[in-house]
């Protein structure tokens, strides 16, 4: 967990680590508490997802951190402070929180709920004027259009960015959500998990996110905690430690069907080998083409268009019978992938392909090189081993860990 | 493309509701003064229904309305806003009862025997208004305070705000709607009730009606009663319009 922390912080991160010890809410007359126990150290900038089937204490986990569930015991340091017994009220002014449906105010205007915490906290009028331009803008809402719109005039997925812009407006290094996303549907949800890896990656927040979707924690989250009841962590690692070598059954009962599927979400294109393959640009006289794909020893090329971007493969047999002219020649490129796509992008688009292979496309749409399937087949299965490696280390010192602070546990085999 | 959000907000008041009571008013009392000048009064319709006369009756029943309504509102907001905190909530069913106890009993009644404890005068009679109104204030405050949501309290904590601050920021203008309905209510109960004061002595237009009844004279109880009215109704408009400009926009869009 050190390392992760050193290798966050040379990269301009803004936000604090979080350490939790020994957390714990127990609720006068239950004889469970509802949260037990909870130790935890998340890194500055870190991505940490809280996920857990409901009721198992994820969200007052959460709401211990700003303190809106005062903690029955144990203690909650943000970047090496301990804030467990300072005003809650400043404390909550210092970290951003963003809640399912909003939680916006109905009778303030966008700007007005936007402006709330910098009011608070002091700023002068201009500073939080601009500041409220500044976080429309981050969110992707025009200021223009939403600056004086109610927020009862906002459909689900504006509301919500607009939560985020308030809870991100004064700028706080911690930010809390306590699943944020739950109540719009799958294609804003998804618009607004990528919103929000945008946003992370400019801002390199403390972001730790309650969510009982697995594929949510696994897209957005550096590192995931699967919570049992009362919040005992079952495994906190990696989204590919996770899905390659789950802790137990319960971990592997919640990452659910299809987890070597589900790891192609995590690795882009650009990590895995990018093969060449010969090409031609349809300015170059047929003699020449023909003549390279005699002496590659080819039977194949991808021919570019001026452009330089992908455009037709084309077949020895399809040059032969081309008689001086491209024009009728090959088959047209229908799937490209960009290097940021996923794996599971590039499979997709290899499968429809009728060659078995996927243009691999630059910034601009031009060539860069192919995928096919036996790169695919060979980097997941290199990314699985390696995966499984590294989880075997990690659930080792997590036994270890769990041994010498629990040792009641009997550790599951 | 703020024009469209702009203009509701311009339009709330309608040309219709700014104009169709006071025309309605109007007439009435019009009507009213027509007929009383114009029929054959005896000597004494004519001492009872003397201008100076109306007018301080008039004016008594304004002044009564307006200071009951007044101790209305100091009494039952802050009494509303205590009993809907959360250490208070226990005893919020005390209090209703004790409003509604208020309320039930007859409000002469009440009047009469204030008068054996207080003795008479418009002091007797503004206890009597306001414990009579007192009620629908508190009950309307404590049902707007509770009526929001949470998680959106919730929200309000989560970001940072003091617990005053959630109560003037959010809770207050988030319940100012139901507030001023039951504001509205306790306006026209003091009305009529106010008609009731002169059994205590407290002065105002119920003199013109009791006098109209000891007397037998109808037309002096038909303008007693017909003033009341329209004091109601005018009070009644102008709450109404308060109502509307009062509560905050943005509750009114909806989608």
């Amino acid at each position: 967990m050190a390392e992760t922390t050193a290798v966050t912080a040379t990269t301009g991160v803004t936000g604090a680590t979080i350490e939790l010890e020994g957390l714990s809410k127990r609720y006068p007359g239950s004889p469970q508490p509802a949260v037990d126990s909870v130790s935890m150290e998340i890194g500055a900038g870190e991505t940490v997802i809280l996920v857990g089937p409901s009721g198992c204490g994820k969200s007052t986990t959460l709401r211990m951190i700003n303190r809106l569930i005062e903690p029955t015991s144990g203690r909650i340091r943000i970047n090496g402070e301990d804030v467990t017994d300072i005003d809650p009220v400043k404390l909550r002014r210092r970290i951003g929180y963003a809640i399912q449906s909003s939680g916006l105010f109905p009778h303030l205007t966008v700007a007005q709920n936007i402006a709330q915490v910098p009011k608070m906290i002091g700023w002068g009028k201009q500073r939080i004027k601009d500041r409220v331009e500044e976080m429309l803008d981050l969110v992707g809402l025009d200021p223009r259009e939403f600056h004086d719109r109610y927020p009862r005039r906002l459909s689900g997925g504006q509301q919500q960015r607009v939560g985020v812009a308030r809870a991100l407006a004064a700028d706080p290094p911690v930010l809390l959500m306590d699943e944020p996303f739950g109540a719009v549907d799958p294609i804003t949800r998804d618009h607004l998990q990528d919103e929000l890896i945008r946003l992370q990656h400019e801002l390199h927040k403390t972001i730790v996110f309650v969510t009982h979707d697995f594929d949510e924690a696994i897209k957005l989250g550096d590192r995931i905690a699967v919570l049992r009841e009362q919040s005992h962590i079952a495994q906190f690692d990696t989204p590919e430690a996770i899905l390659t070598n789950p802790a137990d059954d319960f971990v592997s009962g919640f990452v659910g069907a299809g987890a070597a599927l589900k790891r192609l979400n995590l690795t882009r294109v650009r990590d895995v080998g990018i093969a060449d393959f010969p090409s031609a640009t349809v300015d170059e006289p047929l003699q020449a083409i023909l003549a390279g794909l005699r002496h590659g020893g080819v039977n194949e090329l991808l021919l570019l268009d001026r452009r330089g971007r992908p455009y037709k493969w084309l077949r020895r047999g399809d040059l032969m019978r081309a008689r001086g002219t491209l024009a009728r020649a090959g088959t047209l490129v229908t799937h490209t992938v960009s290097r940021d796509a996923t794996l599971r992008d590039a499979l997709e688009a290899v499968l429809t392909d009728s060659g078995g292979r996927a243009a691999v496309t630059g910034r601009r749409g031009e060539y860069v090189g192919v995928v096919d399937m036996e790169t695919l087949m060979d980097s997941v299965h290199q990314m699985l081993e390696a995966d499984r490696l590294t989880a075997l280390e990690h659930q080792e010192e997590l036994l270890e860990h769990e041994r010498a602070t629990r040792p009641r546990d009997g550790e599951p085999q | 493309m703020t024009a469209p959000a702009a203009r509701p907000s311009r339009r709330r008041i309608t040309i219709g509701k700014l104009l169709v009571t006071p025309a309605v008013l109007a007439v009435l009392l019009l009507t009213l003064y027509l007929w009383i000048t114009h029929v054959r009064l005896d000597s004494i319709e004519r001492n009872s229904l003397q201008g100076s006369q109306v007018r301080l009756y008039l004016w008594q029943q304004i002044e009564l309305t307006a200071v009951s309504t007044f101790f209305v509102l100091v009494i039952a907001l802050p009494l509303g806003i205590l009993l809907s905190r959360r250490f208070a909530r226990p005893a919020a069913p005390f209090a209703v009862a004790l409003a509604n106890l208020g309320q039930a009993t007859p409000a002469i009644g009440l009047l009469a025997l204030l008068t054996f404890w207080l003795g008479i005068g418009a002091r007797t009679a503004l206890v009597g208004m306001v414990a009579y109104a007192v009620l629908p204030v508190l009950s309307n405050t404590m049902a707007g305070l509770r009526a929001i949501d949470p998680a959106m309290l919730e929200a309000a904590k989560g970001i940072g705000m003091s617990p005053l601050g959630v109560l003037g920021r959010v809770e207050l203008p988030l319940a100012v709607p139901l507030i001023l309905a039951g504001v509205r209510t306790a306006l026209i109960l003091n009305v009529g009730t106010g008609t009731l004061a002169a059994f205590a002595g407290g002065g105002g237009l119920g003199n013109l009606i009791t006098a109209g009844i000891t007397t037998q004279r109808t037309r002096v109880l038909i303008v007693g009663a017909v003033l009341t009215v329209c004091l109601a109704l005018l009070v009644d408009w102008l709450a109404s319009l308060a109502e509307v400009e009062l509560s905050p926009r943005g509750l009114e869009v909806r989608q």
